[in-house]
């Protein structure tokens, strides 16, 4: 079989590409090396939607960040994602740097984005009023928004799987060549053909299009080290507040999730191992000390969890995006840091049409633009609910207590195309062990729903995939 | 959606919520719903299926589930009816508990007084900051007892537990009767926070090194433990450079402190003690909000549930009185303060009117103490000392004070519990 695409990497650009791609009549196929969609840097990010001021003028980042923030309204509705436009505030606590905030809004209107506005400590205070003391004005950006990544990823990888892409999960390219004007695509489960290739390999994009071009990229991960505070005290921030920002990022932000925490990273920390996703002291103690030049007594004592996750800093500091001029028909996705899940869907898009372009390829007639979330019976009025539950009595089994999840949302989380089949996976999904025992009560009623719904062993239930098994044996089996 | 009236809704059915119901029906209450989250009742002591519990009970040494059996059958005798598999999702002011269950759907039950016994939970890995990786085999001890214990499955076979909470201390007995290497239990303290008889049963009897004052500081693998590396810590607890060492393992117990579980509580408007996370109470275990009790971990971590069942019974005979109507007014109440060297106390608050003939008074220490003083002031005058061998903030402490002493001293308005050492 020839795909027309064959799309490497099923973190969120990988999946928007796909889900733009089944619009089209085209054989699709998406390469993952993980377990689930959403497993890398996708999952491990601000879950913020920028405005888009920040990357300079006439940048892909830029265009990107300001398109895919447009977009991301729409696609919410119909793909059926939170998403809430909260604003962003960028504060400034030095008097004589003001000034930056005024370069960056002109920065801002010349890359297309709406509404920027300059506001005095008493203003920003209004909006958000537990800004740190220090702070003496602010950017207020009023089209960020704040989004759950792995919703927004697994929507876009569901959508495209029902109108036809393939996924091939827990398999890992292996090596890349062209042969008689088509790809040929290795991987440690067989060799796969296609027409054109898509390269969303997050912190690998390098290595792969190292292998296809002369056009050498360079990957470095920077990593980011977050913590995650309680629902308890959910609405301590009410926008994204970052400081201002540095040659490294965007600095320390505090945010509120869709999902009512409250997240607090990144560090940056450009390191070597592309795999090393550890959190280390130093990074934990950063955040909670930086946290603190912006927002003033945040509750830091309500961390759930701590987490970091990789961005994929490419040396010219921009997206690459396309096709190198000697690698024709191999689509570059690379260099992919932030706001590279803002610019998602409208890189997903350009990349798509694209391809669309080159193949001549046609509008599928049959394309299913929408796609709904599992279903969460806590949004119901109580007599839907009821009804629910009498229809099918595991919506009124709570199984995740902290977050108010039903044996009925694991088992749709389960049963979806590209379903989940490991913990991970189910949180992702529907939050089961997201809250703040973190999977203590719920983790062993999880893994039973998963065991029973897949016909494997308990014992063989995992944690995130590959060799993460939960248990080790039954008792008393030496 | 069904609407029905109890005149006691108890929530939960663990050690606490069973005793709570058992003295409100014994005390004349006939009308006594418990609520149970799990599928049967006990809670945790089910899981519990190690010995020592009861012997202030029933002066015999039962299992967990033993003793957990006692008070079911005891409260099937007496004909309290119960729902499992339900989980209340919210209660209000007015003390209307909404539910939910498989049969009933989403139910709300008004109650004449609630009763709260939701138990606690563990501090998780999260909470706890530790840097590394987040792979598969970091388990709170209490999962890991529960996977053991019910489901039969081993949650690994080289097992490094951090704290020395009962929990971990008695789970690295388990693990390593079921054949797993528990390699070390590391404690950030300079004390253990578990009971002492733990300690010499459970990690001396096996030869399980207890390091005092030592943390996990990374964890290493990707997806399965590898290793994690142990450290020294200061006196102001952190680590000291130079003393990682590196311990191979695919198991991390976290046995770090229990959390009593009151977001229900809140969602009632109940004022929680920062110290505790459990709820403020008067004499009669009622928190802040007028008709609603609180007993057992849910109010504060006990040590022992012989005291939960105590503590509970007196909960259940408030709550009784409560909607009997027979309780006597109080007047202005005496605030009990938590001294030099005493942590909290439960209760907060006693109105000497309603306190009875005696009324026990539980707290923890803050450091461990040897042949050191527990007194009671009424102001500058120490009204009770008593002497202890050896004090520690694993075992939960008591005073008795009796009518005698609030007769004696009218118009008091505060009484202070502090450790002396001299």
């Amino acid at each position: 079989m020839i795909y027309d695409t064959i799309i490497i990497g099923a973190g969120v650009v990988g999946c928007a590409a796909a889900r733009f791609l089944s619009a089209y009549l085209a054989d699709v196929l998406v390469l993952e090396r993980e377990e689930d969609v959403c497993a890398g840097t996708s999952k491990a990010n601000s879950a913020i939607i920028h405005s888009g001021y920040d990357a300079p003028n006439g940048s892909l980042k830029a265009r990107y960040n300001v398109l895919g923030n447009a977009m991301t309204e729409k696609l919410s509705r119909e793909l059926d994602f939170p998403f809430e436009r909260r604003g962003s505030l960028t504060v400034c606590t030095d008097p004589s740097r003001v000034s930056v905030l005024e370069e960056l809004r002109m920065r801002g209107e010349k890359n297309g984005v709406p509404g920027l506005r300059i506001l005095d400590r008493d203003e920003a205070l209004r909006l958000e009023p537990n800004l740190a003391d220090g702070v003496v004005a602010a950017l207020f950006a009023p089209t960020a928004g704040i989004v759950c990544p792995f919703k927004m990823t697994i929507a876009f990888a569901e959508n495209a799987c029902e109108n036809g892409a393939e996924f091939r999960l827990n398999t890992r390219v292996t090596g890349l060549y062209r042969e008689d004007g088509l790809w040929r695509v290795q991987t440690d489960r067989g060799e796969y053909t296609s027409k054109t290739v898509v390269n969303a390999a997050g912190v690998y994009a390098d290595v792969l299009n190292n292998l296809v071009s002369e056009r050498k990229l360079r990957i470095t991960p920077r990593r980011g080290d977050y913590i995650l505070l309680d629902r308890a005290v959910g609405g301590y921030v009410r926008h994204t507040v970052f400081p201002l920002p540095t040659k490294l990022g965007k600095g320390v932000l505090v945010t509120p999730t869709v999902h009512g925490n409250t997240i607090v990273g990144p560090t940056a920390v450009d390191i070597e191992d592309r795999e090393s996703t550890a959190t280390t002291a130093d990074g934990i103690n950063t955040v909670l000390e930086r946290s603190s030049l912006s927002i003033k007594n945040l509750p830091v004592r309500s961390v759930i969890t701590s987490f970091a996750g990789l961005r994929a800093h490419e040396d010219g500091g921009d997206f690459v995006i396309g096709e190198p001029d000697d690698a024709p028909g191999f689509f570059n996705c690379a260099g992919i840091e932030s706001p590279g899940l803002s610019a998602a869907p409208a890189i997903g898009e350009e990349v798509a049409r694209r391809i669309a372009e080159k193949l001549n390829l046609k509008a599928d007639p049959d394309f299913k633009p929408e796609r709904r979330d599992i279903l969460d019976p806590s949004k119901l009025s109580t007599e839907e609910r009821n009804i629910l539950i009498k229809k099918n009595p595991a919506y009124g089994a709570i199984v995740c207590r902290c977050e108010g999840v039903t044996e009925g949302e694991i088992l749709e989380a389960i049963r979806r195309p590209l379903g989940a089949r490991s913990l991970d996976a189910v949180k992702r999904r529907v939050r089961a062990g997201m809250g703040r025992c973190q999977g203590g009560f719920c983790s062993p009623k999880v893994m039973e729903l998963i065991s029973r719904e897949c016909g494997i062993p308990l014992d063989e239930v995992t944690k995130c995939g590959g060799a993460s098994r939960i248990t080790v044996g039954r008792t008393k089996e030496g | 959606m069904t609407v029905t009236e109890h005149d006691i809704v108890v929530i939960g059915g663990g050690p606490a919520g069973l005793a709570a119901a058992i003295a409100a029906k014994k005390s004349g209450v006939n009308d006594v719903l418990i609520l149970e989250r799990g599928g049967e009742l006990g809670g945790i002591l089910n899981q519990c299926i190690h010995n020592g519990f009861g012997l202030h009970t029933f002066g015999e040494e039962l299992t967990g589930s033993e003793y957990a059996a006692r008070f079911i059958a005891e409260a099937e005798e007496l004909g309290i009816p119960y729902k499992l598999d339900t989980m209340a999702l919210d209660i209000t002011p007015e003390r209307v508990v909404t539910a939910v269950n498989r049969t009933d759907g989403v139910m709300t039950i008004k109650a004449g007084a609630v009763i709260l016994a939701m138990g606690c939970r563990e501090r998780p890995r999260g909470a706890l900051n530790i840097a590394g990786f987040r792979p598969a085999g970091i388990f709170s001890a209490g999962t890991a007892q529960r996977l053991v214990n019910i489901e039969g499955y081993m949650p690994g076979k080289e097992v490094v537990i951090l704290g020395s909470g009962d929990i971990g201390l008695i789970m690295a007995r388990r693990m390593t009767l079921e054949g797993a290497r528990v390699k070390l239990v590391a404690e950030l303290m300079p004390y253990s926070g578990g009971l002492k008889r733990n300690i010499v049963q459970c990690l001396d009897d096996f030869d399980i090194p207890l390091l005092l004052s030592h943390t996990v500081v990374d964890i290493e693998g990707k997806e399965r433990v590898t290793a994690v590396v142990v450290a020294e810590v200061d006196e102001n607890r952190r680590p000291i450079p130079g003393t990682e060492q590196r311990i191979s393992c695919d198991t991390l117990l976290l046995s770090c402190g229990l959390l009593p579980e009151n977001e229900l509580s809140q969602s009632a408007g109940v004022e929680l003690s920062p110290v505790t996370g459990g709820a403020v109470v008067n004499e009669s275990l009622e928190t802040s909000v007028g008709g609603v009790f609180a007993c057992g971990n849910v109010l504060h971590v006990h040590d022992l549930v012989d005291y939960v069942s105590e503590e509970a019974a007196l909960a259940g005979e408030n709550a009784a009185r409560y909607v009997r109507g027979e309780r006597c007014e109080g007047g202005e109440p005496i605030s009990l303060r938590a001294g030099n060297g005493v942590r909290y106390t439960v209760p907060s608050f006693i109105a000497p009117e309603r306190a009875g003939d005696k009324l026990t008074v539980r707290f923890r220490v803050a450091d461990v103490y040897k042949n050191a003083f527990v007194c009671v002031y009424c102001g500058d005058e120490c009204v009770q000392r008593r002497k202890k061998r050896v004090l520690a903030p694993g075992e939960m402490e008591q005073v008795v004070l009796t009518d005698r002493l609030f007769a004696e001293n009218p118009g008091l308005s505060e009484i202070t519990i502090k450790i002396e050492t001299a």
